[in-house]
């Protein structure tokens, strides 16, 4: 609760706003409204927070890596997302949107997803609430996340390949927003980042709070105060933006960790696609470039606007690293204390293992977005 | 009226006449020859062209114009090389450019404004920048005399629709339809309507796209409204390879139609 609210219009300083066509702004209106109604109600709350904690499994543990420690001569703490039901952060974000889609009178969610966590967690939200689901899932993420796309069918919803551009998060976006162009009367748009359309980064990100709020509890109850640095990896943001929001007014360095073909911070040019104004991987002309990333949840040359005003401010600082980086610290948190993470985390933990030495004797909170199920089909390929 | 943009006169000129406006889309940059197009078309009946420049993720478009924008943008299209062709074109009728805003943000709003301008356009329509945010774009292409139009969708509320109508300039575009530009068998109902709720509460040209795509529909919906803007039913004709006489001899058959209704 610690970062602002945005500006009228859903500014964060420069970055955010509403940029869709006219056909969706009035539902953008009605989100909006409907979700602060929603966020003051507490029969809302206490509904989601039951289903948090009864459904989800949260509140997700802090674990201490006693080796990995010792190894990288830091204190290193993971914030356990790994643990939710259905293995990552977005099922905190999923439950808030689908309960706000039932009561707004919508039957009918719709998502996009990259390594399919997010599509996961929204099949999975619509089959407990009794709600249709269609999910878009560009066709290279389909390819390399085949498992999810079976959980996700499994689960009852209809998953639909995007065809178009680059074929991966960026594509289904352009997809979802498609549909929900022709559908908004009767859909619900269920976005999976800090991104889109005000309220969406706002809305989303108020979701993920619950992880920084815990966290922030838990340092004080484990270290008796904050930790020295909270990293996370981005690429929309929601798991950083989640854990951020626990320790943007204190002294911890806030740092989040993109995939070096994914830059969209890194690269500090600000663009506007799918909804906000943000950095934005683009040429010289404003076309939008394709992101190349081992994690498809991390695929994508756009960030949320609230990650590039961190960004902007100093708040926050973003950092890169590559994909044989990213594949090494797999196998590194894997081995040292029995976590299997998600490609999308093991880039926050491959930044921390490059910078130990700048590092050395700090306590660093990482957010352990997610598990690493979904990518050892992938891995036991890349390492065989 | 003074003050009145090439645009807006242009549509007012067919309607004082009695008739009813035509509004053609082309691709820029799709093909050779997609300049002549524009030359052909501009005979063939067009009151003012809509000239599109390709983005890498149009959100509004449906299957037909992301296939043109993926041909032309692997031809080596750029909104500098295709506004640099229309410099060059005296075609005796308005055109207008159609893009997505991240276009002009890049290139920078005055800029874009400047380079609209420089090349002869008219006007300028960006689907994806709506009234709330629309304000420092048009105030640039106020600057430039450059026309910006705004849409107005089935969707959109009663209370919404003059504000709308208020700051857009040539003319207001009505989407046909809740959905992405296309060719559809049949003419939705809510193409009508968002001609009519417009025509209420405004004197500004009132055309209707998305959705539009025979010269059946096209005199359908202009029986509410003030004309159409014809999209993917002309671009598919250019990805058909028809050339630009193919091209023109569509639009014409749109043109015959209108007139012979109106």
């Amino acid at each position: 609760m610690t970062l602002s609210d945005p500006a009228p219009g859903g500014r964060f300083g420069e970055f955010g706003g509403r940029f869709v066509p006219e056909t969706l702004i009035p539902a953008c209106q009605e989100l909006e409204e409907a979700f602060n109604e929603a966020w003051a109600d507490p029969a809302f709350r206490a509904e989601l927070d039951s289903l948090l904690a009864n459904y989800a499994g949260r509140p997700s543990p802090v674990t201490e890596c006693p080796t990995l420690s010792r190894e990288l001569g830091l204190r290193l703490l993971l914030k356990r997302e790994d643990l939710n039901h259905t293995g990552s952060h977005k099922i905190n974000n999923v439950l808030g949107q689908a309960l706000l889609a039932r009561r707004m009178g919508r039957n009918r969610l719709l998502a996009e997803t990259g390594a399919g966590q997010h599509g996961v967690a929204t099949a999975t939200a619509a089959a407990l609430l009794g709600m249709e689901c269609r999910v878009y899932m560009g066709e290279v993420d389909v390819r390399r996340q085949e498992l999810n796309v079976f959980r996700m069918r499994l689960l009852g919803a209809e998953v639909l390949t995007a065809m178009s551009g680059s074929r991966t998060l960026k594509d289904a976006i352009n997809e979802a927003m498609r549909d929900w162009v022709a559908s908004v009367e009767s859909s619900y748009y269920c976005l999976g980042s800090v991104m889109g359309p005000h309220p969406y980064p706002f809305m989303v990100r108020t979701f993920q709070e619950v992880i920084g709020t815990e966290a922030r509890r838990q340092c004080q109850e484990l270290l008796g105060g904050v930790p020295d640095v909270v990293c996370a990896s981005v690429g929309g943001g929601s798991n950083a933006i989640g854990i951020f929001s626990g320790f943007a007014d204190s002294d911890a360095e806030l740092v989040g960790v993109e995939p070096a073909g994914g830059a969209a911070v890194g690269r500090g040019v600000p663009g506007v696609v799918h909804g906000s104004a943000s950095y934005l991987m683009q040429d010289e002309f404003g076309q939008v470039l394709e992101a190349e990333s081992i994690s498809a949840g991390l695929d994508y040359p756009g960030v949320g606007p609230e990650h590039s005003y961190l960004s902007a401010t100093g708040r926050a600082r973003y950092e890169s690293v590559t994909d044989d980086e990213v594949i090494e610290a797999f196998q590194l948190l894997s081995r040292a204390e029995g976590i299997i993470p998600a490609l999308e985390p093991a880039h926050a933990l491959a930044w921390v293992s490059r910078e130990r030495e700048a590092l050395a004797g700090r306590t660093v909170l990482l957010n352990l977005s997610g598990r690493g199920d979904k990518d050892v089909g992938q891995m036991m390929e890349i390492l065989s | 009226m003074t003050g009145l943009g090439p645009v807006e006169t242009a549509l007012r000129a067919r309607l004082d006449g009695g008739g009813r406006c035509l509004v053609p889309y082309i691709t820029g940059g799709l093909g050779e020859d997609w300049t002549s197009t524009i030359q052909e078309v501009a005979s063939a009946g067009a009151d003012v062209i809509e000239v599109g420049i390709p983005f890498s993720d149009p959100v509004m478009d449906g299957p037909t114009i992301q296939d043109a924008n993926d041909r032309a943008l692997g031809a080596g299209a750029t909104p500098p090389g295709i506004l640099g062709s229309l410099r060059g074109l005296d075609v005796g009728l308005p055109l207008v450019v159609m893009t997505y805003y991240n276009i002009a943000f890049r290139m920078g709003l005055e800029r874009f404004a400047a380079a609209l301008a420089d090349s002869g356009v008219s006007g300028c329509i960006l689907p994806d920048l709506p009234l709330e945010e629309t304000g420092p774009w048009a105030e640039a292409a106020d600057a430039c005399g450059v026309e910006t139009i705004l849409l107005a969708a089935p969707t959109t509320p009663d209370e919404r629709l003059p504000l709308i109508c208020e700051r857009s300039r040539g003319f207001v575009y009505g989407v046909g339809l809740l959905g992405v530009t296309g060719v559809r068998t049949e003419l939705a109902s809510s193409a009508c309507t968002i001609a009519e709720r417009l025509k209420e509460v405004t004197d500004r040209p009132v055309l209707v796209g998305v959705g539009v795509g025979t010269p059946e529909q096209a005199v359908e919906v202009s029986g509410h409204g003030d004309g159409v803007v014809v999209g993917s039913a002309v671009v598919q004709r250019m990805l058909d390879g028809a050339g630009p006489d193919g091209v023109a001899a569509l639009v014409a058959g749109f043109r015959e139609a209108l007139d012979a209704e109106f």
